[in-house]
């Protein structure tokens, strides 16, 4: 445990010296908390809404709600799936790195020397990445759940806005969207020779959040508990296929041998 | 220390090294040399358990290559061609990070000492890509034996330093050895074997020869005396020539090149020819063939 925290210690020590990576950790939790928050500001304080609302948009809401409120409601919570991509996004910049930058600065092979293993390795190399970004997300949705008591202007709405759903999403599944982009950004990482290809490649797995977003957008996916509860089992089989996979891949002859 | 049978290493096709047999005894300076290519740095990272054999067997401080890895990585200490220090963390928070992989006791007090020890101390909490590259080396090799290993490593250890810096580096190598630590050294820098290695190996894919850099010399070039004369001539060649124990005389600018056994034993009879047959010796020397000539010999052949 003792190597494990000292990779974890000596990865943040490093990275968060880069201005960049400390910026994206910082702003885009902040983003991604304001974005909502504006809207819901925005849209607020209407009337009631003139005629019937959309079967697709009547499902998120409580019956007691007014046609706008249940509109405010659909409209921010499009924005709440973001959230989802903070984990996704910030290990991506910090795990990308995360051996092919020992590659090129060939601080590598000294510490494959030292009787580290590769599991320990690479648990400390996941929990570098995972830690900043899980945190990073809390704290934003953390944000956007006492910008929203504030803002709303309606107990049903915030209800509806922090519904156990949310809280599931975010405290679930974002942990286990991290662990899977970590994951496939450190076996990007120790295939490729340029940090750059390592970033742009481990960003793929951006995509199928993205078409959560879309899908939902678009109103051919609607989130729901079942769907929340049905994405982390599926992200659980995937988080643990991906370590192995990971740790099956970092083979250290190869990774010594054929870097340039 | 380290002892292997028919070490083997393939690339697909290429051999990086061919059933190496070797033996580095405890506590001496075994100097491991070869041309670019020839698989040094191969031979040290199976030795140091970052890869693995093809096949053959090897032994480093009592523990098997490929089975006991954790327990070699413990017990030596690697300085590997590019010091690959973490450039924006300082020199000492580099080494409190390779105490703690290495499992060392008390990692403040090590990493203090040979800080101290290299003359980094006071640098210690500066950035280490704020050092010079002799720094650098000097902060890697700190590195290396921050757990105080049995076996070293180097891995040309004063490739790319400037005099000053190669010299330092050397120095304590020479250090490291009066304290009885073991040192496998690869490097190109034949003074530098010559000066510190106490056995050599001319490796190229295979082990050429193994020896002390002076038996080399003798078994290779024989032992060459000097007698720098006043005038010579072919007749003092001729002379010394039919003498029994001389294996050759050469004349070059009035000095007789001669290639003795024993110098020791047979300079005097020589001294005494030449001085009856009236030639004036103005001094004697011996001719150090140098340790570059041994290598190229062998890499030629």
């Amino acid at each position: 445990m003792d190597k494990i925290i000292t990779i974890v210690r000596k990865e943040w020590a490093e990275v968060f010296k880069n201005k960049m990576v400390l910026f994206s950790v910082i702003f885009m939790p902040l983003l991604f908390a304001a974005l909502p928050l504006i809207i819901l500001f925005s849209t607020g304080g209407g009337g009631d809404m003139a005629g019937d609302i959309p079967q697709q948009i009547a499902v998120m809401c409580d019956p007691g709600m007014s046609s706008s409120e249940c509109f405010q409601v659909y409209i921010v919570s499009q924005f709440l799936v973001l959230f989802m991509l903070v984990p996704l996004i910030i290990p991506v910049n910090i795990a990308s790195y995360s051996i092919v930058g020992e590659k090129t600065t060939r601080s590598l092979e000294p510490l494959l020397a030292t009787p580290i293993t590769t599991a320990e390795l690479l648990i400390a190399k996941n929990l570098a990445a995972v830690i900043p970004a899980v945190a990073a997300t809390l704290v934003g949705f953390l944000i956007f759940a006492i910008g929203a008591g504030f803002l709303s202007g309606s107990s049903l709405v915030t209800a509806a806005l922090l519904d156990p759903m949310w809280l599931l999403a975010v405290l679930l599944v974002g942990p286990l969207l991290a662990v899977l982009s970590v994951n496939f950004a450190i076996m990007v990482s120790s295939r490729v020779n340029d940090p750059r290809v390592a970033e742009q490649l481990s960003v793929v797995v951006i995509v199928p959040i993205l078409g959560l977003f879309f899908g939902q957008v678009s109103g051919l996916l609607i989130f729901n508990n079942t769907l929340v509860l049905i994405m982390a089992l599926v992200l659980v089989v995937l988080d643990a296929i991906m370590i192995q996979v990971a740790i099956r891949l970092f083979q250290r002859e190869t990774i010594l041998t054929r870097w340039k | 220390m380290i002892t292997t049978e028919n070490l083997t290493k393939k690339f697909g096709d290429i051999t990086a090294v061919d059933h190496l047999n070797l033996e580095v005894r405890e506590g001496e300076v075994f100097g491991f040399l070869g041309p670019n290519g020839a698989g040094k740095t191969t031979t040290v990272r199976m030795l140091s358990c970052l890869i693995g054999p093809t096949s053959g067997r090897a032994l480093v401080n009592g523990f098997t290559v490929g089975k006991e890895d954790k327990q070699i990585r413990r017990s030596v200490g690697i300085l590997t061609e590019t010091p690959g220090m973490y450039d924006n963390l300082s020199a000492e928070h580099n080494l409190n990070i390779y105490a703690h992989l290495y499992e060392v006791e008390y990692p403040k007090v090590q990493v203090e000492k040979y800080l101290r020890m290299l003359g980094l101390w006071d640098r210690r909490q500066d950035e280490a890509g704020t050092f010079s590259k002799g720094m650098k080396q000097k902060l890697a090799i700190c590195r290396a034996l921050l757990h105080e290993p049995r076996l070293l490593f180097l891995d040309e250890p004063t490739a790319a330093l400037d005099p000053e810096s190669a010299r330092l580096v050397r120095d304590f190598i020479a250090e490291l050895r009066q304290q009885g630590c073991t040192i496998f050294l690869c490097t190109h820098n034949l003074d530098e074997a010559d000066r510190l290695c106490d056995r050599i190996g001319v490796f190229k894919s295979r082990l050429l020869v193994v020896d002390s850099p002076t038996n080399l010399r003798r078994q290779l070039f024989g032992r060459k005396v000097v007698f720098h004369l006043a005038t010579g001539n072919d007749g003092l060649v001729q002379q010394v020539q039919a003498l029994p124990f001389v294996q050759e005389v050469k004349l070059v600018e009035n000095k007789l090149v001669i290639t003795l056994d024993d110098p020791e034993e047979h300079n005097p009879d020589i001294l005494n020819l030449l001085v009856g047959a009236g030639a004036r010796v103005q001094f004697v020397g011996e001719l150090r063939t140098s340790l570059e000539d041994v290598y190229l010999h062998l890499v030629k052949q």
